[in-house]
């Protein structure tokens, strides 16, 4: 079932690692005037998108300012929570020394605070990328995104809790650092999470007075119009953002890890993990822009402090490396990575076989259990085909480094 | 609209909610970088070149900047390729000046990054950014009756707003000021026209200037005992201020030593050469921001953090700036500026010249 997957030798993935270590030492060298102007750009296009939108929205009866306002106001939240917000606070632009470009500091135009996202996503799912139990990214706690996460009848809402997400998903963000599922473990402490929910609450207070209070009411007659406006902007971010983000790691070819499998990983074996845990997105210039250049996902996991902008030239190395090597470099597309995505939320909605398969066994009679088989074996004969690549707890061991060293 | 009505507006707390999370100072930077409510920021108004080696900027700060007492220092950005740079200067300017401009005059250095950038590209119309005025080596409020003012090389910036200052009070008159200043010929030599201009208007004021390396002044060589009687101020009864390269800041230390006078108020920029006991050093230093660890180098904890892999905010790298500030959470520091052990708690400290005693824990 699952694509070829390399044999490398623990000298082989250290002088991957090495070559790897190379690039990032050369750019980081090599960073300068020209990130510093770019990274200005965007910012100013940002704002000026941003005080664009805002005005044309004052003026929101008129039903082309209020397609225009709704437009740029869209692509300047895009702008600010993509290349301009996730880099920034990933560091990649704190060699500048300028305060307002400091990745601890930095705010971004969004739901969830940004020291919240530092830890969540800096710090969790950079280090722990795909590792199950331990990056809690594979399905944010609310969708069944891996095999490995045994099935509950929960999980046939998966469509539209997928759905949910996506329309809401500056909100998921925002909760996603107060681990609500550990309320139902029983682990969750409320005294734990009171800085927290106070930091969230101020920010999303801040973005909902902005967005739905004082905007609108700047526009008078015309507020319910600016409202819609800015939801509108809103809703197009987060669209736009969940679809970016679910492309980073969860298509077809992505791996997953377990914990067993990553203790004492070598650098060169982290580098291993996050390339293959990580998809790409083929597009223009204007596209990698406004996904904030995580349409290099790879390289990203690879260099997550290395300004963004210049991932498009690291991958063109990036991918002539693995090739050497014979290690996977998943790209597409966005609708080809972002159909497989829909695809494994909709499948992982249905129990696997072997689950009903013992259902069936206990509350049906035997004649239609050969029918109801063969009609689930011919579904899962499908989905293996389309499914070049391991994600189910068997196949790891094709993926384990530390196995394919033995071999 | 008139200055005082857009300033008042600019930080009305509805411009602030609209601008929500970025905040007002972050768009109006992109039109107007001087009208920021938040920072110090000043245009360069003029730029002259006394000498070969330095350029003299008159900056006019926004209404953000909180004033300067003689002889404190500045922290002045810049972006060279991408990177702001911050570096301590001594404005030369009077205290009392009327316009509020201030007047640095930054000498270059042939390794000097910043010096460089300015005396190369500062011109009229760029914007600068500034830190507010700090330091201790001030002209006390109670002004003295005699004020005795040496200085070597770049370091008379900060003893000449001194006596600008003294000059615009009328104590240049009244009192007695002596000045005296050491550069290496008389084309290196700062100020020096003014100097004499305002000697010839100040009866109270003297003053004395010698060439380290050709060219004669009414001084020879290096500062000496005798040099003192060149300017007529008797430097037992004089309130001192030395500011220049270590040599000379330690010659008048130990002229003042010898006649049992406490130590004058001395200003140095060029950074010590520290001396650090690195086989002695034991425990651990933790970087509880980042989760790194490792084994106390003996090394100031910038460097330290460095060694680390981390890049902390950094200025001058000698104790001054204040940049690099840090929360020691937990354990001791030596400053090995004064060798001051600090208290075992949580304080804010910079970490350029501190070194761990045994096991410390930064916010880092």
């Amino acid at each position: 079932m699952p694509t070829a997957t390399p044999t490398l030798t623990p000298a082989q993935l250290d002088d991957f690692g090495s070559e790897l270590d190379a690039i990032r030492t050369r750019v980081m060298a090599d960073l300068g005037e020209r990130d510093a102007t770019y990274i200005k750009k965007v910012i100013r296009a940002q704002r000026g998108l941003e005080v664009a939108g805002r005005g044309l929205l004052w003026a929101s009866f008129l039903p082309p300012a209020w397609l225009a306002g709704t437009a740029a106001l869209s692509l300047s939240k895009i702008l600010d929570n993509m290349e301009i917000g996730h880099n920034v606070m990933h560091g990649q632009y704190d060699w500048m020394k300028e305060p307002a470009l400091d990745g601890k500091t930095f705010e971004w135009d969004t739901a969830c605070p940004a020291e919240q996202w530092r830890h969540s996503h800096n710090y969790m799912h950079h280090t722990y990328t795909n590792i199950q139990g331990k990056d809690r990214d594979i399905g944010y706690a609310i969708l069944r995104m891996s095999e490995d996460e045994p099935w509950r009848p929960y999980y046939l809402g998966n469509p539209i809790y997928a759905t949910l997400l996506a329309v809401f998903f500056q909100y998921g963000v925002a909760l996603h650092d107060l681990e609500t599922e550990r309320i139902a473990e029983g682990t969750w402490n409320l005294n734990e999470k009171r800085t927290m929910l106070a930091d969230m609450w101020r920010k999303v207070r801040g973005q909902t007075l902005k967005d739905y209070v004082l905007f609108p009411a700047l526009s008078g007659p015309a507020f319910p119009l600016t409202i819609a406006g800015n939801a509108t902007a809103n809703l197009v971010r987060n669209l736009w953002a969940f679809t970016i983000i679910f492309c980073g790691h969860f298509p077809d070819g992505t791996h997953e890890f377990t914990k067993e499998q990553t203790e004492n990983e070598t650098r060169g074996e982290w580098y291993y993990r996050q390339q293959l845990g990580s998809a790409n997105l083929t597009g223009g210039k204007w596209f990698h822009i406004l996904a904030g250049n995580l349409s290099h996902q790879i390289e990203h996991h690879l260099f997550p402090d290395i300004p963004a902008h210049r991932y498009a030239e690291i991958s063109v190395e990036v991918r002539a490396i693995s090739e050497r090597y014979g290690i996977p470099y998943n790209t597409g597309p966005l609708h080809r990575q972002f159909g497989t995505v829909v695809r494994k939320i909709v499948k992982l909605a249905l129990p696997p076989r072997e689950w009903v398969g013992r259902r069936v066994g206990r509350v049906l009679p035997t004649v239609l259990r050969p029918a109801l088989g063969s009609l689930l074996r011919r579904g899962s004969a499908d989905a293996a085909r389309d499914t070049p690549a391991p994600v189910a707890a068997e196949a790891h061991a094709e993926v384990r480094p530390k196995e394919l060293v033995a071999a | 609209m008139p200055t005082a009505t857009v300033n008042r507006l600019l930080r009305s707390s509805l411009l602030e909610a609209l601008t929500y999370p970025h905040g007002v100072d972050r768009y109006v930077e992109l039109v107007r970088p001087l009208l920021v409510k938040r920072e110090v920021r000043a245009e360069v108004t003029a730029v002259r070149r006394q000498t070969p080696k330095s350029v003299t900027l008159t900056l006019r700060p926004n209404v953000n900047w909180r004033g300067i007492r003689a002889g404190q220092f500045v922290g002045l950005s810049v972006e060279i390729d991408g990177v702001r740079e911050t570096r301590p200067y001594s404005p030369a300017g009077s205290a009392q000046a009327a316009d509020g401009t201030i007047e640095l005059t930054v000498s270059t250095h042939p390794e000097g990054k910043v010096s460089r950038h300015l005396r190369d590209h500062a011109q009229p119309g760029m914007i600068v950014g500034l830190t507010q005025a700090q330091g201790e080596f001030v002209l006390p409020e109670a002004r003295p009756e005699r004020v005795l003012l040496l200085s070597g090389g770049s370091g008379i910036t900060p003893v000449m707003a001194m006596l600008r200052t003294l000059c615009d009070e009328g104590l240049a008159d009244t009192g007695e000021i002596g000045f005296l200043n050491y550069a290496r010929s008389p084309e290196l030599a700062l100020y020096g026209a003014e100097l004499e201009g305002l000697a010839e208007r100040h009866r109270g004021l003297s003053v004395a200037r010698g060439f380290t390396r050709g060219g004669s002044g009414s001084l020879s060589g290096r500062f000496r005992r005798e040099h003192l009687r060149a300017v007529g101020v008797e430097h037992g009864e004089a309130a001192s201020f030395v500011c220049g390269p270590p040599a000379l800041i330690d010659a008048v230390r130990s002229v003042w030593a010898q006649d049992g006078l406490p130590e004058p108020a001395v200003e140095t920029f060029t950074p010590t050469v520290l001396s650090l006991d690195t086989a002695a050093a034991v425990g651990t230093v933790s970087f509880k921001a980042s989760g790194r660890e490792a084994a106390n180098s003996g090394l100031v904890l910038l460097e330290q953090a460095e060694d680390a892999g981390l890049t902390p905010d950094h200025g001058c790298r000698m104790g001054i700036c204040n940049t690099c500030s840090c929360r020691k959470t937990a354990g001791t520091v030596r400053n090995v500026l004064t060798g001051a052990v600090s208290s075992a708690g949580e304080e804010q400290i910079r970490i350029c010249v501190s070194v761990p005693v045994g096991d410390v824990a930064l916010d880092l």
